[in-house]
């Protein structure tokens, strides 16, 4: 069973991982995009893990509702809403229990994925975080590393494709051949959520 | 119908110059009539380009006389931001509505349109039928 501990660990490591790939993250959001991916989800996750360090929900929903209200306000770009909902639904499709089996964060990061698609409108293969969270959600049920290879795999599939979605979409043809920050960003979560699990 | 409250007016764009510019320009080219409450939520809080969900919470409270509030947005993050303050329920005053218009057009026709003390649903209306003026 997973508690308020692992939700924890799982946000403070993707705020590590955030912090070591900013650069990177940003990089990548230079060619197709206005270039401050990594720095703004580095400001929103620093901010997510100093407020969980004060606050200390103790729920699995908990951690992660707050998580999101925390990006939703400090993030600044387009990231910080799509994020922000992506944890808030996912907590509030946990509910108020002390501890979630593997299942319950299946069908709930599920809920979440699906609150994103709305958020944004888009779907598999616009070239955005969803080609990351949609195969990471359906490996998940087999267990948290083979949600991290499908995840990198999903950011890797989306090199080729097209974007329609977000600023990158204005560029046409010319955003193919870039691998999407988003979905790069995303993969950086899933992973995070495996090394809280100790994959 | 000057004992009605106005509709506010929120416009929020990635740029605090062209939230305000847009606000002042809408305000000028409704003239007199009703008193409407119009804020802008430009940029990031630390004055870069982008969108802060803090902003925009303050605008939509600071214009807010009851009536409801108009919301306007450029792209990007700021339709995406207030969306998701939205569906968070007790972020934004009641009766605020993330309105589907041209960002400069619509602006002035639902701060113009709020002057006459008309009511949510037509301030709304009035802003969303700017797409469909043509320019050429």
């Amino acid at each position: 069973m997973l508690d308020a501990d692992f939700f924890r660990r799982w946000m403070t490591a993707t705020a590590a991982s955030v912090d070591r790939e900013a650069e990177r993250l940003t990089d990548l959001d230079s060619p197709i995009g206005d270039a401050d991916h990594g720095s703004n989800l580095q400001r929103g996750f620093t901010a997510v893990t100093a407020t969980l360090e004060k606050e200390a929900p103790g729920t699995p929903g908990g951690v992660l509702t707050l998580a999101g209200r925390q990006l939703i306000s400090t993030v600044g770009g387009a990231s910080g809403p799509l994020y922000g909902t992506l944890l808030r639904r996912t907590g509030k499709a946990l509910g108020d229990a002390t501890e979630v089996s593997a299942e319950q964060l299946t069908e709930a990061l599920r809920a979440g994925v699906e609150a994103v698609m709305t958020l944004g409108g888009a779907a598999t293969g616009d070239k955005t975080m969803i080609d990351t969270l949609v195969p990471a959600v359906d490996a998940l049920g087999t267990g948290f590393a083979a949600a991290r290879t499908a995840a990198e795999q999903g950011a890797l599939s989306t090199t080729p494709l097209q974007a329609r979605k977000g600023r990158a979409s204005y560029l046409g043809e010319r955003s193919i051949g870039h691998q999407d920050p988003g979905a790069t960003s995303a993969a950086l979560l899933i992973a995070a959520l495996a090394e809280a699990a100790g994959e | 119908m000057s004992d009605v409250a106005s509709v506010g007016i929120v416009l929020v764009s990635h740029s605090a110059e062209v939230a305000s510019a847009v606000a002042e320009l809408a305000k000028g080219l409704a003239g007199g009539g009703t008193e409407v409450p119009v804020a802008a939520a430009g940029g990031t809080e630390g004055g870069g380009l982008g969108t802060s969900a803090e902003l925009i919470a303050a605008a939509a409270a600071s214009v807010d006389r009851g009536a409801g509030v108009a919301v306007l947005t450029d792209l990007g993050s700021a339709v995406l931001t207030v969306k998701a303050l939205l569906a968070e329920g007790d972020e934004l005053p009641d009766g605020t509505r993330l309105v589907d218009a041209p960002f400069v057009e619509g602006a002035v026709a639902a701060v113009v349109t709020a002057a006459t003390g008309a009511d949510l649903a037509a301030v709304e209306a009035a802003a969303a039928e700017a797409y469909s003026y043509r320019k050429v």
